[in-house]
Protein backbone atom coordinates (compact mmCIF):
# COMPACT_ATOMS: atom_id res chain seq x y z
CA UNK A 1 0.00 0.00 0.00
CA UNK A 2 1.41 3.38 -0.90
CA UNK A 3 1.77 6.20 1.60
CA UNK A 4 -1.16 8.31 0.36
CA UNK A 5 -3.49 5.35 0.72
CA UNK A 6 -2.22 4.59 4.22
CA UNK A 7 -2.67 8.21 5.22
CA UNK A 8 -6.26 8.22 3.95
CA UNK A 9 -6.85 4.99 5.85
CA UNK A 10 -5.47 6.65 8.98
CA UNK A 11 -7.76 9.66 8.58
CA UNK A 12 -10.81 7.45 8.00
CA UNK A 13 -9.99 5.19 10.93
CA UNK A 14 -9.38 8.11 13.28
CA UNK A 15 -12.63 9.79 12.23
CA UNK A 16 -14.53 6.56 12.85
CA UNK A 17 -13.16 6.37 16.39
CA UNK A 18 -14.61 9.81 17.06
CA UNK A 19 -17.90 9.17 15.32
CA UNK A 20 -18.39 5.91 17.22
CA UNK A 21 -17.70 7.66 20.49
CA UNK A 22 -14.55 5.78 21.41
CA UNK A 23 -12.59 9.01 21.51
CA UNK A 24 -13.55 12.59 22.27
CA UNK A 25 -12.03 16.05 21.85
CA UNK A 26 -9.47 15.47 24.55
CA UNK A 27 -7.66 13.00 22.28
CA UNK A 28 -7.44 15.77 19.68
CA UNK A 29 -5.86 18.00 22.32
CA UNK A 30 -3.17 15.36 22.80
CA UNK A 31 -2.55 15.11 19.06
CA UNK A 32 -2.23 18.88 18.89
CA UNK A 33 0.37 18.81 21.65
CA UNK A 34 2.53 16.42 19.66
CA UNK A 35 5.25 18.05 17.58
CA UNK A 36 8.69 17.42 16.09
CA UNK A 37 10.36 17.91 19.45
CA UNK A 38 8.19 15.14 20.90
CA UNK A 39 6.85 13.07 17.99
CA UNK A 40 5.85 10.13 20.21
CA UNK A 41 3.92 12.15 22.77
CA UNK A 42 0.52 10.59 22.11
CA UNK A 43 1.87 7.04 22.12
CA UNK A 44 3.77 7.76 25.35
CA UNK A 45 0.78 9.18 27.17
CA UNK A 46 -1.53 6.43 25.96
CA UNK A 47 1.03 3.78 26.97
CA UNK A 48 1.09 5.27 30.46
CA UNK A 49 -2.68 5.09 30.45
CA UNK A 50 -2.58 1.41 29.46
CA UNK A 51 -0.13 0.61 32.29
CA UNK A 52 -2.18 2.55 34.82
CA UNK A 53 -5.39 0.93 33.65
CA UNK A 54 -4.20 -2.68 33.88
CA UNK A 55 -3.24 -2.04 37.48
CA UNK A 56 -6.49 -0.26 38.27
CA UNK A 57 -8.57 -3.06 36.77
CA UNK A 58 -6.70 -5.63 38.86
CA UNK A 59 -7.18 -3.58 42.01
CA UNK A 60 -10.86 -3.14 41.23
CA UNK A 61 -11.47 -6.82 40.60
CA UNK A 62 -9.68 -7.78 43.80
CA UNK A 63 -11.50 -5.16 45.86
CA UNK A 64 -14.85 -6.52 44.70
CA UNK A 65 -13.84 -10.09 45.53
CA UNK A 66 -13.36 -9.27 49.21
CA UNK A 67 -15.88 -10.82 51.64
CA UNK A 68 -16.74 -7.31 52.78
CA UNK A 69 -16.47 -4.85 49.94
CA UNK A 70 -14.85 -1.53 50.79
CA UNK A 71 -16.96 0.70 48.53
CA UNK A 72 -14.92 3.78 49.34
CA UNK A 73 -11.84 2.06 48.07
CA UNK A 74 -13.62 0.79 44.97
CA UNK A 75 -14.95 4.29 44.32
CA UNK A 76 -11.46 5.75 44.70
CA UNK A 77 -10.13 3.38 42.04
CA UNK A 78 -13.02 4.16 39.70
CA UNK A 79 -12.52 7.88 40.25
CA UNK A 80 -8.89 7.46 39.22
CA UNK A 81 -9.83 5.45 36.17
CA UNK A 82 -12.45 8.00 35.22
CA UNK A 83 -9.81 10.70 35.48
CA UNK A 84 -7.16 9.05 33.38
CA UNK A 85 -9.57 7.89 30.69
CA UNK A 86 -11.02 11.38 30.54
CA UNK A 87 -7.53 12.86 30.23
CA UNK A 88 -6.72 10.86 27.13
CA UNK A 89 -10.16 11.19 25.58
CA UNK A 90 -11.30 7.58 26.04
CA UNK A 91 -14.94 8.64 26.18
CA UNK A 92 -16.69 5.29 26.48
CA UNK A 93 -14.41 4.16 29.28
CA UNK A 94 -15.02 7.44 31.07
CA UNK A 95 -18.78 7.06 30.74
CA UNK A 96 -18.64 3.50 32.01
CA UNK A 97 -16.75 4.80 35.06
CA UNK A 98 -19.38 7.47 35.69
CA UNK A 99 -22.11 4.81 35.76
CA UNK A 100 -19.91 2.67 37.99
CA UNK A 101 -19.61 5.40 40.61
CA UNK A 102 -23.37 5.49 41.03
CA UNK A 103 -23.38 1.83 42.04
CA UNK A 104 -20.51 2.47 44.45
CA UNK A 105 -22.55 5.20 46.08
CA UNK A 106 -25.47 2.81 46.43
CA UNK A 107 -23.11 0.15 47.82
CA UNK A 108 -24.53 -2.23 45.26
CA UNK A 109 -22.05 -5.11 44.90
CA UNK A 110 -23.87 -6.83 42.06
CA UNK A 111 -24.14 -3.57 40.16
CA UNK A 112 -20.46 -2.91 40.75
CA UNK A 113 -19.43 -6.33 39.51
CA UNK A 114 -21.43 -5.75 36.31
CA UNK A 115 -19.77 -2.36 35.96
CA UNK A 116 -16.27 -3.76 36.23
CA UNK A 117 -17.12 -6.06 33.34
CA UNK A 118 -18.48 -3.13 31.36
CA UNK A 119 -15.45 -0.94 32.07
CA UNK A 120 -13.10 -3.80 31.16
CA UNK A 121 -15.00 -4.37 27.93
CA UNK A 122 -14.79 -0.72 26.93
CA UNK A 123 -11.16 -0.48 27.97
CA UNK A 124 -10.01 -3.48 25.94
CA UNK A 125 -12.01 -2.24 22.97
CA UNK A 126 -10.42 1.20 22.92
CA UNK A 127 -7.01 -0.30 23.66
CA UNK A 128 -7.26 -2.51 20.61
CA UNK A 129 -8.47 0.39 18.46
CA UNK A 130 -5.65 2.66 19.59
CA UNK A 131 -3.08 -0.07 19.03
CA UNK A 132 -4.40 -0.48 15.50
CA UNK A 133 -4.15 3.27 14.98
CA UNK A 134 -0.58 3.41 16.28
CA UNK A 135 0.43 0.44 14.09
CA UNK A 136 -0.92 2.30 11.09
CA UNK A 137 1.12 5.35 12.12
CA UNK A 138 4.25 3.21 12.31
CA UNK A 139 3.61 1.90 8.80
CA UNK A 140 3.13 5.40 7.43
CA UNK A 141 6.34 6.65 9.02
CA UNK A 142 8.28 3.56 7.97
CA UNK A 143 7.22 4.29 4.42
CA UNK A 144 8.61 7.81 4.77
CA UNK A 145 5.24 9.52 5.18
CA UNK A 146 3.95 11.75 7.95
CA UNK A 147 0.82 11.59 10.06
CA UNK A 148 -1.83 13.90 8.61
CA UNK A 149 -3.23 16.78 10.62
CA UNK A 150 -6.84 16.05 11.48
CA UNK A 151 -9.49 18.52 10.41
CA UNK A 152 -11.92 19.22 13.19
CA UNK A 153 -15.05 19.69 11.11
CA UNK A 154 -16.51 16.22 11.00
CA UNK B 1 5.40 9.02 52.76
CA UNK B 2 6.64 11.99 50.83
CA UNK B 3 7.64 11.49 47.25
CA UNK B 4 9.57 14.40 45.91
CA UNK B 5 10.20 12.90 42.52
CA UNK B 6 10.38 15.78 40.15
CA UNK B 7 11.21 16.25 36.57
CA UNK B 8 12.20 19.51 35.07
CA UNK B 9 11.81 20.52 31.48
CA UNK B 10 12.30 23.90 29.99
CA UNK B 11 11.34 25.86 26.97
CA UNK B 12 15.05 26.26 26.28
CA UNK B 13 15.53 22.54 25.85
CA UNK B 14 12.72 22.60 23.30
CA UNK B 15 14.78 24.94 21.18
CA UNK B 16 12.69 27.99 22.00
CA UNK B 17 14.63 31.16 22.42
CA UNK B 18 13.60 32.81 25.71
CA UNK B 19 15.69 34.66 28.23
CA UNK B 20 15.78 32.39 31.23
CA UNK B 21 14.48 34.92 33.76
CA UNK B 22 11.41 35.67 31.67
CA UNK B 23 10.28 32.07 31.33
CA UNK B 24 7.62 31.37 33.95
CA UNK B 25 8.42 28.46 36.22
CA UNK B 26 5.39 26.37 37.09
CA UNK B 27 5.21 23.64 39.70
CA UNK B 28 2.59 21.06 38.68
CA UNK B 29 1.31 18.65 41.31
CA UNK B 30 -0.77 15.59 40.45
CA UNK B 31 -0.76 11.99 41.66
CA UNK B 32 -1.69 10.70 38.19
CA UNK B 33 1.28 9.93 35.96
CA UNK B 34 -0.87 10.43 32.85
CA UNK B 35 -2.05 13.85 34.01
CA UNK B 36 1.44 14.95 35.02
CA UNK B 37 2.74 14.15 31.58
CA UNK B 38 -0.09 16.05 29.92
CA UNK B 39 0.10 19.15 32.11
CA UNK B 40 3.86 19.23 31.65
CA UNK B 41 3.47 19.19 27.88
CA UNK B 42 0.70 21.79 27.96
CA UNK B 43 2.93 24.11 29.98
CA UNK B 44 6.03 23.55 27.85
CA UNK B 45 3.94 24.29 24.75
CA UNK B 46 3.06 27.59 26.43
CA UNK B 47 6.75 28.29 26.90
CA UNK B 48 6.94 27.60 30.62
CA UNK B 49 9.59 25.84 32.61
CA UNK B 50 7.97 22.95 34.47
CA UNK B 51 8.75 21.03 37.62
CA UNK B 52 6.36 18.25 38.60
CA UNK B 53 5.59 16.59 41.94
CA UNK B 54 3.43 13.56 42.56
CA UNK B 55 2.02 14.62 45.89
CA UNK B 56 1.58 17.55 48.27
CA UNK B 57 4.48 16.59 50.53
CA UNK B 58 6.81 16.37 47.57
CA UNK B 59 5.62 19.77 46.37
CA UNK B 60 6.25 21.34 49.79
CA UNK B 61 9.74 19.88 49.88
CA UNK B 62 10.50 21.27 46.45
CA UNK B 63 9.30 24.66 47.66
CA UNK B 64 11.34 24.38 50.85
CA UNK B 65 8.15 24.59 52.90
CA UNK B 66 7.96 21.11 54.39
CA UNK B 67 7.61 20.74 58.18
CA UNK B 68 10.99 20.67 59.82
CA UNK B 69 12.74 20.64 56.49
CA UNK B 70 16.52 20.50 56.92
CA UNK B 71 17.66 19.48 53.49
CA UNK B 72 17.12 22.16 50.89
CA UNK B 73 19.31 20.60 48.23
CA UNK B 74 16.38 19.58 46.06
CA UNK B 75 14.39 22.75 46.30
CA UNK B 76 13.55 24.66 43.16
CA UNK B 77 13.79 28.38 42.92
CA UNK B 78 11.56 31.10 41.58
CA UNK B 79 8.31 29.23 41.22
CA UNK B 80 5.92 31.64 39.52
CA UNK B 81 2.82 29.49 39.80
CA UNK B 82 1.60 26.25 41.33
CA UNK B 83 -1.00 24.11 39.59
CA UNK B 84 -2.33 21.36 41.78
CA UNK B 85 -4.88 18.60 41.43
CA UNK B 86 -7.53 18.67 44.16
CA UNK B 87 -7.99 14.93 44.75
CA UNK B 88 -4.72 13.44 45.87
CA UNK B 89 -4.06 10.77 48.49
CA UNK B 90 -2.27 11.96 51.62
CA UNK B 91 -2.54 15.70 51.19
CA UNK B 92 -5.30 17.13 49.03
CA UNK B 93 -4.72 20.07 46.72
CA UNK B 94 -6.79 22.16 49.11
CA UNK B 95 -4.49 21.28 52.01
CA UNK B 96 -1.47 22.06 49.87
CA UNK B 97 -3.03 25.40 48.94
CA UNK B 98 -3.53 26.20 52.64
CA UNK B 99 0.04 25.30 53.54
CA UNK B 100 1.43 27.43 50.73
CA UNK B 101 -0.77 30.42 51.57
CA UNK B 102 0.10 30.14 55.28
CA UNK B 103 3.81 30.46 54.66
CA UNK B 104 5.49 33.85 54.32
CA UNK B 105 7.62 32.56 51.46
CA UNK B 106 4.84 30.86 49.58
CA UNK B 107 1.81 33.09 49.98
CA UNK B 108 2.68 35.32 47.04
CA UNK B 109 2.78 32.39 44.63
CA UNK B 110 -0.48 32.09 42.66
CA UNK B 111 -2.01 28.65 43.17
CA UNK B 112 -4.41 27.15 40.67
CA UNK B 113 -6.50 24.17 41.72
CA UNK B 114 -7.74 21.69 39.13
CA UNK B 115 -10.33 19.00 39.59
CA UNK B 116 -12.31 16.57 37.49
CA UNK B 117 -15.36 17.25 39.66
CA UNK B 118 -17.49 20.37 39.41
CA UNK B 119 -18.51 20.80 43.05
CA UNK B 120 -19.46 24.41 43.90
CA UNK B 121 -18.66 24.10 47.62
CA UNK B 122 -15.23 22.72 46.73
CA UNK B 123 -14.59 25.57 44.29
CA UNK B 124 -15.77 28.14 46.84
CA UNK B 125 -13.54 26.93 49.63
CA UNK B 126 -10.48 26.87 47.38
CA UNK B 127 -11.12 30.39 46.15
CA UNK B 128 -11.73 31.54 49.73
CA UNK B 129 -8.42 30.04 50.77
CA UNK B 130 -6.72 32.15 48.12
CA UNK B 131 -6.63 29.99 45.01
CA UNK B 132 -6.14 32.10 41.91
CA UNK B 133 -8.42 29.94 39.81
CA UNK B 134 -10.24 26.66 39.94
CA UNK B 135 -10.22 24.81 36.65
CA UNK B 136 -11.97 21.66 35.54
CA UNK B 137 -10.04 18.71 34.19
CA UNK B 138 -9.10 17.69 31.67
CA UNK B 139 -7.11 20.83 30.98
CA UNK B 140 -6.83 22.13 27.46
CA UNK B 141 -4.38 24.43 25.74
CA UNK B 142 -6.85 27.32 26.00
CA UNK B 143 -6.86 26.95 29.82
CA UNK B 144 -3.08 27.08 30.05
CA UNK B 145 -2.87 30.07 27.70
CA UNK B 146 -5.33 31.92 29.92
CA UNK B 147 -3.30 31.07 33.02
CA UNK B 148 -0.15 32.29 31.36
CA UNK B 149 -1.77 35.61 30.61
CA UNK B 150 -2.64 36.01 34.30
CA UNK B 151 0.93 35.14 35.18
CA UNK B 152 2.27 37.79 32.82
CA UNK B 153 0.13 40.40 34.52
CA UNK B 154 1.42 39.51 37.96
CA UNK B 155 5.04 38.97 37.08
CA UNK B 156 5.30 41.73 34.51
CA UNK B 157 6.81 39.29 32.08
CA UNK B 158 7.20 40.49 28.57
CA UNK B 159 4.71 38.64 26.45
CA UNK B 160 5.97 40.23 23.27
CA UNK B 161 2.75 42.01 22.47
CA UNK B 162 0.56 38.91 22.55
CA UNK B 163 -3.04 39.57 23.50
CA UNK B 164 -4.73 37.43 26.12
CA UNK B 165 -8.03 36.37 24.63
CA UNK B 166 -9.09 34.11 27.49
CA UNK B 167 -11.91 31.64 26.92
Amino acid sequence: MEVGQMQRQWVDYTKSLFLEGFLDGQFLQLQQLQDESNPDFVVEVVSLFFEDSEKLLNDLTRALEQPTVDFKRVDAHVHQFKGSSSSIGAQRVKNACIAFRNFCEEKNTEGCVRCVQQVKHEYYLVKSKLETLFALEQQIMAAGGSIPMLELNF
Amino acid sequence: MAAASSSSSSAASMGLDFEHEKVPHVLAVDDSFVDRKIIEKLLIKSACKVTTAEDGHGALELLGLADGQQNFANTVSNVNMIITDYCMPGMTGYELLKRVKESPKGKEIPVVVVSSENIPSRIEKCLEEGAEEFLLKPLRQADVKKLKCHLSEFQNLSDEGRICLGR
